[in-house]
């Protein structure tokens, strides 16, 4: 009996051990990479010199000017900023357009729900550079938008809308290459909705309005809350949709720490704003832990 | 289980035998993107028996920054940085010597001016591949300036404001914008710098994208009318059907560029890479070179080979009384004041 019991608990260390292997080699390991490189001292052609400094955390708030005076410097908050911003937005938005989404199809019967979903999923079959790009064949001059719009005579010939190179245009990138992983969790969560409450509650004279709110969105919250964080934390980091759909005219934190690492061959900075970056990750990860468990302990109540 | 480990030993050492076996023949080019024709290839192939990989980047930055994290492991066996960029890759031990450069049977045909070039005056690290120029390219039926001042693209007339286009990268333009103002590559004056950054600034309100890809797609959609642009790469925008794409050679200058191919530290296939810079210096090669990208060369002797259509290449004919001047390689200093000005640009 013993025996065994060791065996098993052997048998569990030894069949976890890859995936111990896998996060330590490809998220811990370089990790500690950049955590090392961003305590180093830059070197002018790039690379790093062996020696400890904080000048990469630094240069986040101070910097010293063209002529070499030591001064608050806002702008990588400003950049800090923008990115925030932007990132919300495109999470408010994908929310907008995903929930009813996902109810929708959460509605349906299952073999049109197969259907619908495989088609959300369609997109990821494609590159996000690739999809990015055709987005760059719509919005632009003469492209998909505009020769409609002339088509219908809604727009003459010489004048364009001039969607390309905008901050919506970026928007617009965003939210359409990350609105599957919003659509998926709530509906998820969506789909293990007793239907029975909804007919409760109608037949307790709850209007629809009163129907979402208390008991669609309550009941979905968790793919809700899971929903937004898969779309805001990568489009916190998006560099590729600012570069290609919003002409690369403001720097958005991963466009700027993009430049420390080939232009600027500031490698400490890039790797400092990199952390800081994965510390606003994890405080919105805190964040969502919290909420789940109040969110669980509710439950628990009921 | 000794019997079992053995086999796993061997059979590992066999994979690694193997891989060694099959290395051999084999060379992995890194260049720009666009810059390396098919047919050559296809023709080194043939001679040679060599096959060849190529993959590219988009930058020097890119390049140096690859081979700076590298450290010696990147796989590539040739690369093609610009002049700079080869004295900052032998200053940091990023590239290997190359013995016997001078001795290639090829070595003959690079022009007198083009042997042991400033960058590397004992022709050891590397050889010759294009040359050409950065500057910015209009097209000549929107527009009606006629590119003779640096001022023109960096302050645009109402006619093309919110229709230009420039590089991603600050080097070019940064350079661009001192031969417009009259100051000096690399410059480590704070006011001078200021001047730069206020002139972009100023330039940035008529600005549509920062950009160093698809130019020719833009310019030719018509999305931009004025563009930063490489004069062999207009030139082939020009071939593939923006008629009136015309390069624009100011009188303050135009911002040279010199790439060689050049051997990464850690290179493993020393033998067919020495085969092929060897190959490239050939005139015929050369011109194979310069009719798909449109740059002019070292070998003079290439002409002979030259498409007729690069024989009339009028964007990459440097006008008389045009100065060419090459960019530098930075110290900290000046890097730091661009940077920091490039960043104030973007904030």
């Amino acid at each position: 009996m013993n025996i065994q019991g060791e065996n098993k608990t052997q048998n569990r260390i030894l069949s976890l051990l890859p995936l111990w292997i896998v996060i330590g080699f490809f998220m811990i390991g370089p990790l500690l990479v950049m955590a090392v490189v961003s305590l180093m001292e830059s070197n002018v052609y790039g690379g790093v010199h062996f020696k400890f400094s904080l000048s990469g955390y630094r240069q986040i708030l101070f910097d010293t000017n063209l002529f070499d005076e030591i001064e608050f410097n806002p702008a990588y908050l400003i950049i800090i900023a923008r990115s925030f911003m932007l990132a919300l937005a495109a999470t408010f938005l994908s929310l907008l357009i995903g929930f009813p989404a996902a109810y929708f199809i959460s509605r349906q019967s299952d073999r049109v729900k197969n259907i619908l979903i495989f088609l959300v999923t369609i997109p990821f079959w494609t590159n996000l550079l690739i999809r990015t790009f055709a987005w760059i064949i719509i919005l632009g001059k003469g492209g998909v938008i505009e020769s409609s719009f002339n088509f219908f005579g809604l727009l003459d010939e010489e004048s364009s809308l001039n969607l390309m190179y905008t901050n919506s245009a970026i928007l617009i990138g965003l939210v359409y290459s990350y609105l599957p992983l919003m659509v998926l969790p709530i509906y998820a969560s969506m789909e293990k909705m007793d239907l029975r409450l909804l007919e409760a509650a109608t037949d307790l004279y709850s209007n629809r309005i009163e129907l979402i709110r208390k008991i669609i969105l309550p009941l979905s919250m968790p793919g809700l809350i899971g929903g937004s964080i898969l779309v805001f934390v990568p489009c916190l980091g998006a560099f590729i949709a600012p570069d290609l759909l919003g002409g690369g005219k403001k720097l958005l934190l991963g466009s700027l720490i993009q430049f420390q690492f080939s232009y600027a061959r500031n490698w400490p900075f890039g790797a400092a704003m990199a952390m800081f970056l994965l510390a606003l990750v994890i405080l919105v990860l805190i964040f969502n832990a919290r909420l789940n468990r109040k969110h669980r302990e509710y439950a628990n109540q009921k | 289980m000794k019997e079992k480990l053995l086999k796993i030993l061997v059979s590992i050492s066999f994979l690694f035998f193997s891989t060694s076996v099959f290395a051999a023949g084999k060379l992995n080019l890194y260049n720009w993107a666009d810059y390396t024709p098919e047919d050559l290839i296809e023709k080194f192939e043939k001679e040679t028996g060599i096959s060849v990989t190529v993959d590219t980047y988009d930058s020097n930055e890119t390049l140096l920054a690859k081979l700076q994290a590298g450290g010696g492991s990147t796989g590539y066996d040739l690369a093609v940085p610009s002049q700079h960029f080869v004295e900052i890759m032998i200053k940091e031990g990023l590239i290997e010597k190359v013995d016997g450069i001078k001795d290639m049977p090829n070595y003959k045909y690079v022009a007198d001016q083009f042997q042991g070039p400033s960058f590397d005056p004992n022709q050891d690290y590397s050889t010759p591949w294009q040359m050409g120029s950065a500057s910015w390219a209009y097209r000549a039926d929107s527009y009606s300036g006629d590119g003779s001042s640096m001022m023109e693209f960096f302050k645009p007339s109402d006619e093309v404001c919110g229709k230009v286009a420039v590089f991603k990268s600050p080097e070019e333009v940064v350079n661009m914008a001192h031969l417009a103002l009259g100051s000096s590559f690399c410059s480590e004056d704070p006011n001078e710098m200021q001047a730069v950054m206020d002139l972009l600034i100023e330039q940035k309100k008529c600005v549509a994208v920062y950009s160093s890809e698809g130019i020719n797609e833009r310019l030719m959609s018509g999305e931009v009318i004025m563009h930063a642009h490489w004069d062999g790469y207009s030139q082939v925008g020009k071939w593939e059907g923006v008629d009136d794409l015309t390069y624009a050679y100011p009188k303050e200058g135009v911002v040279g560029w010199f790439d060689s191919l050049v051997m990464p530290k850690g290179a493993k296939n020393v033998e067919e890479a020495k085969a092929f810079m060897n190959f490239v210096m050939h005139p015929e090669n050369m011109a194979m070179l310069s009719n798909f990208a449109a740059y002019a060369n070292a070998i003079p002797e290439s002409s002979k080979y030259l498409s007729d259509d690069m024989k009339n290449a009028t964007n990459i004919q440097v006008p008389d009384g045009i100065p060419v001047k090459f960019g530098q390689a930075c110290n900290k200093e000046s890097q730091a004041l661009i940077d920091k000005v490039w960043t104030k640009l973007m904030q």
